[in-house]
């Protein structure tokens, strides 16, 4: 086991140097002249250009440029935002709070509904409940989530005027936000109404960026289900007189479960690529938002920056769900 | 009587009525799924628009008809018969350019698979063909460029291309290729077990002739399957890269651009946003139908589950 986990992790080592190199050789290919394009309209004086040059060490050679970025990085200096002058590290985490937020409550309403469909619809199999529902998550499964966002506006803030349309909360509450989590904060705030607001802000955003994952969650339970369901142990279990409701929530589920939890670890990637669509069309202050802004923007630290952050990240999510997999299941280790 | 029988046994060819050809086996079960073949008769819809677009269309897709801008859809109070679904905010035709706007799609989803397939179908073999070291090399490439989110890549790409359909279409190639790279490589080390790649091994192959003439047609069913499923990640990436507004640029009619164009209209015209996605949609949905039904019919085993 031991052995497994020290192969994994090695593993890692180039790829995360891979990732650091990819991010820094695209900013170096962006069109555009960074100081340039700091120095804004007043343009730049030649002296006050190489001076600047210096300042951020691109008048070096482009691979000790790297090795230093490297080890900026492994310190935690990712460099600082041309636009807002805060260090990119900084500007990551205040945001990361509202996408990571955003995502569990995804997560939450793709599982929440996307376990039981799955079961409902293995147990039916072929009947209209399994057709029904195979059909809508494959509906899901082919959304383009950015209509479907512009769809539920028109429907919930436009005709209903049940939920409002960007933010994370109205501009009426103003308090602390020591977690980030608008939903925690809220409450901690005692402000009366503010944790409605707060829920209200994050229904349509987490419908949108948790409808694929729910998708894919029912599509994969289902199949998880009927392999399982059709083990010699439930068959054991059916004569030993079990109601279908013990077989099919316990004994079943239970196994079905393994690759329906890796599913939704190695989701990571779709979610966060989600959530750039959803950010942007919701106005949410988090990181795909910040993402999108900082390539139109041309903010080369940020993008760097966070392609990396947000790589590494789902590079250790993909790793923690690959050894807990080993873990479950043995016959994995062996490869 | 048995001397008959044995006989014909005998004599029958292998493609005899007992085992029909591959294509006809192939269609018998591609037929018992019914979603897949209504997928295909959309896609095949949606493919004779791509090609006959511009002469189907009723009007000029980027015709401005200055006088009837934002003109709801013929069935609705003000809406008129000349533009059936109406008209967007510079008055140009929306029924012209959602068809006329499936060559975009169409164009970007074969274009990007080919791309993608054949790069990532050749690499494949040469890593599962290579010596380890080299295997190891390309397989942590494809670790790295799996690590960034495939839309966050693309735009990234986009950026540095800039922003056009074509350079969309190739970060979307160069997002899509790992899976191929992955599929190829798990399909060609399985095959290399077995023995008759041995036997053509012994009887003198050449390396060219065991890639692709005696492994690669085996390894092609799950990447066939996996051909139109990116087709459909495609339609969707490149619309989504057009909706950011790295993708095709205005007027071109392309769905996702269109979307963009119209997302300040939402609340005051609801035509203008529902009928580009609902094209995506339908569209997206039929290719994977049928990859749905393509894997029943290439893959017995996935079948049962």
């Amino acid at each position: 086991m031991l052995n497994y986990v020290l192969s994994r992790l090695l593993t890692f080592v180039p790829t995360f140097i891979g990732v650091t190199l990819i991010s820094f050789m695209f900013i170096r290919l962006l069109p555009g002249d960074p100081i340039i394009v700091m120095a804004g309209e007043r343009g730049v004086s030649p002296e006050r250009y190489a001076e600047l040059s210096a300042q951020f060490g691109y008048d070096r050679p482009v691979y000790v440029q790297f090795f230093e970025y490297l080890g900026g990085v492994l310190q935690g200096d990712l460099g600082t935002s041309f636009v807002t002058k805060r260090p990119v590290w900084d500007e990551f985490f205040t945001l990361f709070p509202a996408t990571l937020e955003l995502s569990i409550c995804a997560m939450i309403f793709a599982v929440a509904l996307g376990l039981p469909a799955g079961v409902i619809a293995a147990v039916n199999r072929g009947k209209f409940f399994d057709r029904a529902l195979m059909s809508t998550a494959l509906v899901g499964y082919s959304m383009p989530i950015f209509w479907w966002a512009l769809l539920l506006i028109i429907v919930f803030s436009g005709n209903l005027q049940w939920t409002p349309v960007s933010g994370r909360i109205d501009l009426l509450y103003y308090f602390p936000d020591p977690t980030g989590f608008m939903l925690i904060d809220s409450i901690a705030s005692g402000q009366k109404g503010a944790f409605l607001s707060a829920v209200r802000h994050l229904v349509l955003p987490t419908i949108v960026l948790g409808t694929i994952p729910l998708a894919v969650i029912a599509r994969q339970t289902r199949s998880a289900m009927l392999e399982v369901l059709g083990e010699d142990y439930i068959r054991t279990a059916r004569s030993k007189g079990l109601s279908p409701a013990r077989i099919n929530g316990i004994h079943a589920l239970r196994n079905a479960l393994i690759p329906v939890i890796t599913v939704i670890g190695l989701s990571v990637g779709t979610l966060l690529a989600g959530a750039i669509l959803t950010e942007t069309i919701f106005s949410w202050p988090g990181i795909g938002k910040w993402m999108v802004d900082s390539i139109f923007r041309r903010d080369y630290p940020v993008v760097q920056g966070g392609l990396l952050l947000i790589a590494v990240m789902v590079m250790i999510v993909n790793l923690t769900v690959d050894m807990l997999y080993g873990v479950i299941n043995p016959k994995i280790r062996k490869r | 009587m048995t001397d008959t029988t044995s006989n014909e046994g005998q004599g029958a060819p292998v493609d005899g009525p007992e085992r029909p050809g591959q294509l006809r086996e192939f269609w018998f079960y591609f037929r018992e799924n019914r979603g897949a073949v209504i997928g295909l008769w959309i896609f095949a819809v949606f493919a004779f628009l791509a090609l006959f677009g511009p002469w189907i269309a009723p009007h000029d897709p980027t015709a401005q008809a200055r006088d009837f801008t934002l003109l709801p859809p013929a069935w609705q109070e003000g809406g008129s018969w000349t533009y059936v679904l109406g008209t967007d905010p510079l008055g140009r035709d929306m029924l012209s350019r959602l068809i006329v706007g499936a060559r975009y799609s169409f164009f970007v989803g074969v274009v990007v698979v080919t791309v993608a397939a054949s790069g990532g179908i050749i690499i494949g073999l040469l890593t599962g063909f290579a010596p380890k070291w080299v295997d190891s090399i390309i397989m942590r490439v494809m670790d790295i460029i799996l690590a960034f989110p495939s839309l966050l890549l693309a735009l990234v790409l986009v950026a540095i291309l800039g922003p056009s359909l074509t350079n969309a279409m190739i970060a979307i190639a160069i997002v899509l290729q790992p899976h191929y790279v992955r599929l190829t490589r798990a399909s060609v080390m399985s095959e290399l077990q077995k023995d008759y790649v041995t036997s053509a091994r012994v009887a003198g192959a050449g390396l060219g002739r065991l890639m692709f003439v005696t492994v690669l047609p085996n390894c092609l069913a799950p990447i066939i399957v996996q051909a139109a499923l990116s087709f459909s990640t495609a339609i969707l990436d490149a619309a989504a890269l057009g909706f950011l507004g790295m993708g095709a640029q205005p007027p071109t009619p392309e769905w996702g651009t269109m979307l963009a164009e119209a997302r300040e209209f939402i609340l005051r015209a609801w035509w203008v946003v529902t009928f580009p996605g609902l094209a995506i949609l339908v569209t997206v949905l039929a290719i994977n139908l049928m990859g749905d039904g393509l894997r029943d019919a290439l893959d017995p085993k996935l079948k049962r589950s």
